[in-house]
């Protein structure tokens, strides 16, 4: 009836838009809540900078907490993190690389194929606090490593593992079948050709990967919690078999325990900013390599 | 000419893809130091028969074969071949110019280098020879550094061609090598295969007819999987013994 009633109108009427308000309505609910994420980290880091911004400091970067961590700054919590993230890439890239390679180049359909992608899919989807669990029964009690540097990062190491070895595969996936088939009309050996041609090829994008992963753990609480933060220590561990400040875990110490919750605030905040920045920094670098890789693709 | 023997030998030669055969009971001899160009409509086995023949199809998981593939009497499909030593000797270049991205000087230092030689002197000279047999040395001798993938789509494919010249090749297989390319860049590959027919053999898979009568001896026409036709390029588009083949060259199918 509409169409009847639109055919027998003059044009230039029947086409006139209507105001139609539930579709205006629908189509600025979804436009607002497109801008959620923004919106949300916006109110988040606004939120974290004026709260911490005024302790920020030379030396609040630089120097150790004193008075029982109310005054001073952070520097063996930053270096805690730094040495953590460092000791686990180094751990989970080799292994992580390695299963990439055997499933993108050698694995061949069928059910050990499917359990072992199955398992890592799981894995990906365990809680955190579970795999710090895992690393206070295996690496810290049953390994006696203790409470260290060595059992966070492999605890840390662990959890990230299913995520490198996803971007890693990714990336060889990526690396064109010409190329393998130029290197093995070359007389290569298949070997030779992940070695030589699929592996550079693809480095790149396992850096990404990696370094996004970079980002990831270094945010993580659960998994140290048990295996290496410690509460307070001075300066730069000696041996991976020393506990290790780290920046989650000082924000919640200092947040929940103690008698100066309230005094800390500013610390508090300060120290989550640097987290941040640091998480922040770390995906920025990931996704400016991602791009220049991208533009550089020329096949 | 040099004077031409049997370097191939195919007898009764049949390929499958799971349940599809996608070559039929071909016998086929390819000479030495000739241009043998393979020709047929899509879809006809061609290049899965030239495939064949430095076992890449082993790659194809599904891919077996039963007959005889002999180079220089040697059946290929034998457990005992060295697959790599075959693929040093009959070395391929495809129809999408495929240069590693690396640098033109790597590109064409793969193969050496995979052999163990590591003399920068040794290399610079392998590399130097192959570019210029490849008639690319002029054009890029001052930017042996740049990135392979730098280069026109011609030079990409000659840089191919270097790579494999690398290896100091008996045979050289050319997939459909300037279906992707300009007629210019086509026309400098032509005259550059009949440069290099001087030392190496060359099978050359097209779907260009006129590529075919231009640059080889000898031509094989496939339909279906089945060598229809086989003998001097000259009699073939000239004065073709088989129907088919007669209908296939003057375009009436394909």
């Amino acid at each position: 009836m509409h169409t009847i009633e639109n055919m027998n109108k003059p044009f230039e009427l029947a086409c006139k838009r209507k105001l139609n308000i539930k579709q205006g309505f629908f189509l600025s609910l979804i436009r607002t809540l497109g801008f959620s994420g923004a919106i949300t980290l916006f109110l988040i880091l606004s939120f974290v900078f004026y709260n911490g911004f005024q302790v920020l400091s030379w030396e609040f970067i630089t120097e150790p907490p004193i008075d029982a961590m109310t005054k001073g700054g952070i520097f063996p919590v930053i270096m805690g993190t730094i040495l953590l993230t460092i000791l686990c890439m180094v751990l989970v890239i080799p292994v992580g690389v390695i299963t990439a390679i055997f499933l993108a180049e050698y694995s061949k359909p069928g059910v050990m194929l499917k359990s072992v992608m199955m398992s890592i899919y799981t894995l990906a989807g365990v809680p955190s606090v579970v795999f710090g669990l895992f690393g206070l029964g295996v690496f810290v009690v049953m390994l006696n490593f203790g409470t260290s540097l060595l059992a966070g990062s492999m605890t840390l190491a662990i959890m990230i593992l299913p995520y490198i070895i996803s971007t890693s595969e990714e990336a060889l996936k990526a690396v064109p079948y010409s190329f393998k088939e130029a290197s093995l009309a070359c007389g290569a050996t298949k070997w030779q050709t992940i070695w030589k041609v699929v592996l550079p090829t693809a480095m790149p994008g396992i850096l990404t990967g990696a370094i996004l992963g970079t980002a990831k753990v270094s945010g993580e609480t659960a998994p140290i919690m048990f295996t290496a933060a410690a509460f307070f220590s001075p300066g730069v561990p000696r041996s991976v078999f020393e506990p290790v400040m780290a920046l989650p875990y000082h924000i919640y110490v200092l947040a929940t325990a103690g008698t100066h919750i309230e005094e800390t605030r500013p610390i508090q905040y300060g120290t989550a900013l640097v987290l941040i920045v640091i998480v922040l920094a770390m995906n920025l670098l990931g996704i400016i390599l991602r791009l220049k890789q991208r533009k550089k693709r020329a096949w | 000419m040099v004077e031409e023997k049997n370097i191939f030998e195919i007898k009764n030669f049949n390929v499958w893809y799971g349940d599809f055969q996608a070559v039929k009971d071909v016998n086929l001899n390819i000479s030495s130091n000739r241009i043998t160009a393979i020709i047929g409509p899509s879809g006809c086995g061609k290049s899965t028969l030239l495939r064949a023949m430095n076992r890449m199809n082993d790659l194809i998981t599904s891919s077996r074969t039963s007959g005889q593939m002999l180079f220089h009497n040697i059946d290929i499909y034998d457990k005992n071949t060295d697959v790599i030593e075959l693929r040093r000797r009959v070395g391929m270049v495809f129809q999408k110019p495929n240069p590693f991205p690396s640098s033109v000087y790597e590109n064409v230092a793969y193969g050496p280098k995979l052999r163990g030689i590591k003399k920068k002197s040794a290399l610079d000279e392998i590399v130097e020879q192959a570019l210029i047999k490849a008639d690319l040395w002029k054009e890029v001798k001052d930017k042996l550094n740049d990135s392979g993938l730098s280069l026109s789509g011609g030079q990409m494919q000659r840089l191919c061609i270097a790579r494999s010249l690398a290896q100091q090749p008996e045979v050289i297989l050319f997939d459909e090598p300037t279906s992707a390319l300009d007629p210019i860049s086509t026309a400098h590959i032509e005259n550059l295969l009949q440069e290099l027919q001087k030392t190496v053999t060359i099978v050359i898979v097209t779907h260009n007819m006129q590529q075919a009568a231009r640059i080889s001896h000898y031509t094989a026409f496939m339909y279906l999987g089945e060598l229809i036709e086989f003998g001097n390029t000259d009699t073939i588009f000239v004065n073709p013994a088989n129907k088919l083949t007669e209908e296939y060259i003057t375009g009436r199918f394909g």
